[in-house]
């Protein structure tokens, strides 16, 4: 048990991590660093749910449960995107989303 | 009496239109005018047998024809009351007018097979006097007037296909379109008309219309309007789509167009029957104009008589053949027209229009008989002009001998059949008004004049330079005239007091010597003219012409009605309102919608941008707009 470190911390931690990652989200122009923004972004919600659920639920799983499970959805995702990007890589040589506009009007 | 199957008399020609229309291609010229032949053969075969049967063998009632309903079916239902039947109506002007086009239609198939030997679109010829005779016999026989109208339409239609059958001639294009707006703008004032009587009667139906003691004519002619009854109002208006389908002054001006058609076509459609169908018009209304509205039949009278008197003064001076066989015809239907408007209901009152059925009977074998004579003496030398013809009673001597028989008949030479109906107007105009009686008259003499100043012109008179030696028609086209000829001597003696009458009962007629010497007497002056000026080449036309100077140039000009129309329509109706209205539909219409139309393209150009595709930016947005809401929502601002 770590009862010095208050609740109010682990909150910090997980807003300053969620804006990094949304701030990296919409800033960067590399497929893959926006990627890893996206898992910045999930496992602050992960820290969140852990840290909740460990402070005023002890006797409950629940946020235990979701974390795993975002783990999961995360790693899955991560694998998906990846190969997109790798495909968009071998069609457009290049993985910069502002290059990749063939689709737009 | 049964009646029914005269369904079949307008239906077999409709078949035979099908068929060679949709095979023009691939039938031969051979099949495809046996096609129309048999067809328009059963047709005439069928229409008299009618006539037999229902001049001979239908019992009369109290001494009168019956009017009877041969076949009826409802065609169109809009309400109980207002629906469109189809059917055949059985009457004596319509069993005559079925013979009239089934005898004049199946010479002009049959002569057509030599007169167009090797024309392109022989087939397409073919299909159309199909659906022409078609709609012709639809027309006649129709019960009530929409179905007149429907029909009336379609021979219009059919009369404009034909005028622009060669239509890589731009004088024959611009000649259809002529005719068909033309007539198209005064049937404008026919269906007025229609609806207006009907309004006022509450019925379309020609037996129930007609019937002079029934509810229609017994309502009288309706509320006053502008000094005259609705009815008359209304019958004006019917007359004046008569008048345009008939030539009538002022809607004239597309006959002498329509001559651009082929030969048969102008013998068919623009002398015998459809022209006519203006006074049969008038004929089958003609109790209602008879009793409910006199003043519109007063009317009638004055408007044939100028237009005859107008169109034979024209026919005098013309040298296109065909142009002045077709003002004659304007002039012989204005007569027609006249003696309608003389005519009254019952006993002698009524001779005027037996006389004018009777015209119209021998008028269309003899003025078809001169349209194809024409045609014959147009296959022979290539040209329609006078000058280029003469002496050809050498070359041509059927051609001759028929053709003399029609101008002699035309002219009212006893004993042929136009001396009977002439005289038989003349005597009814001569009861009713002496004005016009005198103007007939003169008609009568001019009439004369100009039909031998063609004959004499054509067939006497200086033989010009023949580029090869003119030939008669072939048999094809020398059968229809003989058969014609034939019937020029003896439809005079048809007793057509005895089977056509407004009332169905016969009339005693009998020779008046005060007008049939006097007539006569004009006719043989004016062919005596006629021999004297052109029999040989002389030098008395042109004298004349400069004698009356300034008048002729006039009467050459036709009076100028057609630059008094070009004036109107081009200068007036075009330039005026035509251009305003165009600038208003460019500038407000338009410009409204151009405008609608830039706004949307403008504002849509200015946002463009937002939608760049890149998800960062639409992530950007959706964030800020969360950001805002949470903070809103923390500062209470909803609250």
């Amino acid at each position: 048990m770590i009862p010095n470190i208050p609740l109010s911390y682990f909150f910090v931690v997980g807003t300053l991590m969620f804006f990094i990652g949304v701030f990296g989200f919409l800033t960067r122009r590399n497929l893959i660093t926006i990627l890893m923004s996206v898992e910045l972004i999930l496992n602050s919600v992960n820290i969140n749910f852990v840290a909740v659920n460990r402070y005023l639920f002890p006797d409950n799983m629940h946020g235990h449960f979701f974390t795993i499970f975002i783990i999961a959805i995360a790693a899955s995702e991560a694998a998906v995107a990846i190969a997109i990007i790798l495909n968009i890589y071998r069609k457009f040589k290049t993985i910069n989303v502002e290059n990749v506009s063939e689709m737009k009007y | 009496m049964d009646f029914t199957y005269t369904i079949l008399i307008p239906l077999i020609p409709l078949f035979s239109f099908l068929i060679i229309g949709f095979l023009h291609n691939k039938l031969s010229n051979t099949v495809a005018s046996g096609i129309g032949i048999t067809a328009l053969t059963a047709s005439f075969v069928m229409s008299y047998y009618t006539a037999y049967k229902y001049f001979f063998t239908t019992e009369k009632i109290d001494g009168a024809y019956q009017k009877i309903i041969g076949y009826n079916t409802v065609w169109l239902q809009f309400t109980e009351n207002l629906h469109i039947d189809m059917g055949t109506l059985i009457d004596p002007i319509s069993v005559m007018m079925l013979v009239v086009v089934s005898t004049v239609s199946l010479m002009v198939h049959i002569y057509s097979t030599g007169y167009m030997k090797g024309e392109d679109g022989f087939n397409r010829f073919y299909s159309f006097l199909s659906l022409f005779s078609f709609s012709m016999f639809g027309l006649v026989v129709s019960t009530n007037i929409f179905q007149m109208y429907v029909f009336w339409e379609l021979v219009g239609v059919s009369s404009f296909l034909l005028i622009g059958y060669y239509y890589d001639k731009p004088s024959a294009v611009a000649a259809s379109k002529k005719a068909f707006i033309v007539t198209r703008f005064a049937d404008m004032f026919f269906l007025i008309g229609i609806l207006t009587v009907g309004y006022i009667t509450d019925t379309y139906d020609f037996l129930a219309l007609t019937d002079p003691s029934g509810s229609a004519i017994a309502q009288g002619g309706g509320i006053l309007f502008m000094g005259m009854s609705t009815m008359t109002w209304a019958l004006i208006l019917i007359f004046m789509g008569g008048a345009g389908k008939s030539a009538m002054m002022p809607f004239h001006i597309w006959l002498p167009d329509a001559m651009e058609g082929p030969t048969p076509v102008s013998a068919l459609i623009h002398a015998a029957t459809m022209v006519v169908a203006g006074v049969y018009l008038v004929a089958r209304l003609f109790p209602v104009y008879s009793i409910s509205a006199p003043d519109a039949l007063e009317v009638v009278a004055y408007v044939g008589a100028i237009s005859s008197l107008f169109a034979a003064i024209v026919a005098t001076t013309q040298f296109d053949i065909k142009r002045v066989l077709a003002f004659s015809t304007m002039s012989q239907i204005g007569y027609m027209i006249t003696a309608l408007g003389v005519s009254g209901m019952h006993g002698h009152e009524g001779v005027g229009y037996m006389a004018s059925m009777f015209h119209l009977f021998t008028h269309a074998m003899f003025k078809a008989l001169l349209f194809l004579g024409a045609g014959a003496v147009i296959h022979a030398v290539h040209s329609n002009l006078m000058n280029e013809m003469g002496g050809l009673r050498k070359y041509l001597p059927v051609t001759h001998i028929t053709f003399l028989i029609a101008t002699l008949t035309i002219a009212g030479v006893p004993p042929l059949s136009g001396f009977f109906s002439k005289d038989e107007i003349l005597v009814a105009a001569f009861h009713h008004d002496k004005f016009i009686f005198f103007i007939q008259l003169f008609v009568a003499g001019l009439t004369a004049f100009y039909m031998f100043r063609l004959y004499f012109r054509v067939f006497w008179n200086k033989e010009p330079h023949y580029h090869h030696t003119p030939h008669d028609a072939p048999m094809s086209m020398k059968f229809p005239l003989m058969f014609l000829a034939m019937f020029s001597f003896v439809a005079g003696f048809l007793p057509f007091n005895e089977w056509i009458t407004v009332d169905g009962k016969a009339i005693e007629i009998h020779t008046e010597w005060v007008v049939a010497i006097p007539a006569t007497l004009f006719g043989l002056i004016g062919i005596a003219i006629a021999m004297v000026m052109y029999k040989k080449e002389t030098a008395i036309p042109d004298k004349i012409s400069a004698a009356f100077g300034k008048f002729y140039k006039w009467t050459f000009n036709k009076f100028y009605f057609d630059e008094i129309y070009m004036f109107v329509t081009h200068k007036i109706i075009f330039n005026i309102v035509s251009k305003s209205v165009a600038w208003f539909d460019r500038n407000v219409v338009d410009a409204t919608m151009d405008g609608i139309g830039h706004v949307t393209e403008k504002s849509a150009e200015m946002i463009k941008g937002l939608q760049s595709g890149q998800i960062q930016k639409y992530g950007f947005v959706f964030i800020s707009g969360a950001i805002i809401i949470a903070i809103a929502f923390i500062l209470n601002l909803f609250y």
